[in-house]
């Protein structure tokens, strides 16, 4: 299990590097001109060589990429050019370890921006995950118990009906209806949990609601597809026949077995999430990292682009990695080697 | 059934009749009342989709003109119920311009139906072709594009279509010499298409894993049969099934990307009609005309859901494993 663990975050960290050297290649050696970029309206050649020389522009692409690996574990220092660094020595700035780089955009560092938009898709993640695991699960168990019988349709239907409405759509609906013209909800910004929960529950239900919707759906699909499958094995039957409790038998019995599939599409799901929910995010303005990325991309800010397609394809690896691992602890069939 | 081999019944009982898969499935389908349902409405999306540029020849319907006598007042509102509902405009008119949006959305349907398509294309090529040699060759080769499969799965999918955009839009651009229409189709078919080849390999690859120790292949292989052979005469056909169903599944999931990608204003731009350029477009008056987004929102959401619901069809349909009745 120890073994298989290492070798499993062994590949992880190879994948992750992969996938920045690639991201870095893409937008770093592409016939685009990066420097251009961080330049207004009003550039000059000046500005955009002074530019080019404080971001390491000027330098090849392999060594900005080792500049940035090794920033991630022993931190870096910008503008990214010895000779300015001593020129204007009180415009320093560290950027301690993991060092994701430096903003020309917002002229502060990856981390900072990072640090300030994470705690809201956080927040957005955890909220929406809570509410599409009890509305997907649960109405996934009642479908499979009723069968073919109308609580069975409704909730079959109602799954498919969310998992066809696109999720800006849903989000634009909710934000225009409800919140401004009816009042129902304040219009959502965020509000930090320790400073007043209640307030960050009401501000971010709209956007759990919005990803619960969609994400509730295919988790109806899939407990209902299992749950009735299993249901239908000769050990239920046994259980039934001796009289073991009916809680205990859907739930001990039956939801067992479909548990394996339900935590592989939640780990992924949530640790996608957790890099932010682009659509979301934007529809509602909350400024987390999905916010974040879709900001970088309008200004074309490479090096954040660079650390946010890091920062997601990290979650999403590593929690692939947790599912796979997990397999060994939910399902004692599966001996993990 | 006249060309179904009947066994010959004694004693008077039923005879059994036996049945092609594809006389199974077609007996499957023509009972499932909503999947018929939803493949008429499919039909009727891509029928719609096909003539829409006959339709603004003959001027049945005209995307493009403004009417400024429709629109009036404060920021330019169209004036009537709903977001200005008449006869002659069912879903009313933009703000602004006075453009009928009907026109637009059928317009739109075009454009968004031709992108997913090709993009659906494009991935179910690629991801057969790699399935199969994946699955047939094994070894070193299998290995190889498994890995490569979960590199391309673990990158962030809407973050790199919103990256690329610029670059590559601009790339095309400045190649082929025309406004940012063409390019940025071409941008969304590559990209979607690209990114959704994995999921067709995968699935690809266990159906020939399993279908390559059968002994109609081990019979192809001693004869002699090349290797082109028994990938595209012995193989493919048993492989209809699954890449039919994934099409169908991942054509709305292509359609749905766009229309999100073009809410981020990304991908197509107005004044090229999509779901996505014209859902755009309609947030600027999510507020003050929600009659702009309700209506081609809705019509994006029937033509999602009715390619949804064909695809979970065609697949109960076509499981083997399903009951034969």
């Amino acid at each position: 299990m120890f073994y298989y663990i290492l070798r499993r975050l062994v590949s992880v960290v190879a994948m992750i590097f992969l996938i920045t050297a690639t991201t870095f290649a893409i937008f770093y050696a592409s016939p685009i001109d990066p420097a251009r970029y961080t330049c207004g309206k009003n550039c000059t050649p000046t500005i955009l060589e002074g530019n080019r020389k404080a971001l390491g522009y000027d330098q090849p692409v392999i060594v900005q990429y080792g500049k940035f690996v090794s920033g991630l574990f022993v931190g870096r220092d910008f503008p990214d050019n010895e000779e300015l660094r001593q020129q204007y020595p009180q415009q320093v700035v560290h950027c301690p370890a993991p060092c994701l780089g430096y903003s020309p955009t917002q002229h502060r560092t990856i981390n900072e921006m990072v640090a300030e938009a994470w705690p809201i898709s956080l927040s957005i993640a955890i909220g929406a995950f809570i509410l599409w695991m009890l509305i997907g699960v649960g109405g996934g168990i009642i479908a499979a118990l009723n069968k073919g019988r109308w609580p069975d349709r409704s909730i079959v239907g109602a799954a498919l009906v969310g998992f066809s409405l696109p999720t800006f759509f849903v989000g634009l609906v909710l934000l225009t209806f409800p919140a401004i013209k009816w009042g129902w909800v304040p219009i959502p910004s965020y509000v930090p949990f320790f400073e007043n929960p209640i307030k960050w529950a009401q501000n971010l239900i709209l956007p759990w609601i919005t990803l619960a919707f969609f994400f509730a759906a295919s988790y109806v699909r899939l407990t209902r597809a299992y749950m009735i499958e299993t249901l239908s094995e000769d050990y239920i039957r046994t259980a039934n026949a001796k009289g073991v409790a009916r809680g205990k038998v859907i739930f001990r019995h039956g939801l067992r077995a479909a548990l394996t599939p339900i935590v592989t599409a939640a780990g992924l799901d949530l640790g996608g999430l957790l890099g932010g929910a682009i659509i979301t995010e934007s529809v509602f303005s909350m400024h987390g990292l999905g916010y974040l990325a879709v900001h970088s991309v309008t200004y074309m800010d490479l090096p954040t682009i660079v650390a946010m397609v890091m920062i997601v394809s990290t979650f999403y690896v590593i929690a692939n990695m947790l599912v796979d691992i997990s397999y060994g602890f939910i399902d004692p069939r599966v001996k993990v080697s | 059934m006249a060309d179904s081999t009947a066994v010959e019944a004694r004693d008077g009982a039923v005879p059994i009749a036996g049945r092609t898969p594809w006389q199974i499935t077609r007996a499957r389908l023509t009972r499932d009342k909503v999947t018929m349902v939803a493949l008429g409405a499919a039909i009727f999306f891509i029928l719609l989709a096909l003539s829409a540029p006959l339709m603004i020849q003959a001027g049945w319907i005209d995307p493009y003109t403004a009417h400024s006598d429709l629109v009036g007042g404060l920021g330019s509102m169209p004036i009537g119920p709903a977001g200005g509902v008449s006869w002659a405009h069912p879903m009313g008119v933009e703000p602004g311009t006075g453009r009928d949006i009907f026109s637009r959305v059928i317009a739109g349907l075009t454009v968004s139906l031709i992108v997913a398509t090709s993009a659906v294309l494009l991935s179910a090529v690629l991801g057969t072709v790699i399935g199969i040699i994946s699955g047939t060759a094994g070894g070193r080769i299998d290995w190889f594009f498994s890995r490569v499969i979960d590199f391309v799965l673990s990158f962030p999918q809407t973050l790199m279509l919103i990256a690329l955009s610029t670059i590559v839009i601009d790339a095309l651009q400045a190649a082929m010499n025309t406004d940012r229409t063409v390019p940025s189709m071409v941008f969304m078919i590559l990209v979607m298409g690209f990114f959704g080849w994995p999921y067709f390999a995968r699935i690809l690859r266990g159906q020939v894993l399993s279908l390559k120790e059968r002994e109609f292949i081990e019979a192809a292989n001693s004869l002699g049969a090349s290797r082109t052979r028994i990938y595209f005469t012995e193989l493919l056909p048993h492989l209809w099934a699954p890449i039919l169903v994934y099409s169908t599944l991942i054509m709305p999931q292509n359609i749905a990307t766009e229309a999100a990608l073009g809410f981020l204003g990304v991908g197509i731009q107005p004044p090229t009609p999509s779901f996505g350029s014209i859902l755009n477009d309609s947030v600027h008056y999510a507020t003050s005309d929600p009659a702009y987004f309700m209506f081609p929102g809705i019509t994006l959401f029937l033509v999602v859901l009715s390619f949804n619901l064909l695809g979970d069809g065609l697949r109960d349909a076509l499981d083997p494993k399903a009951d034969r009745q």
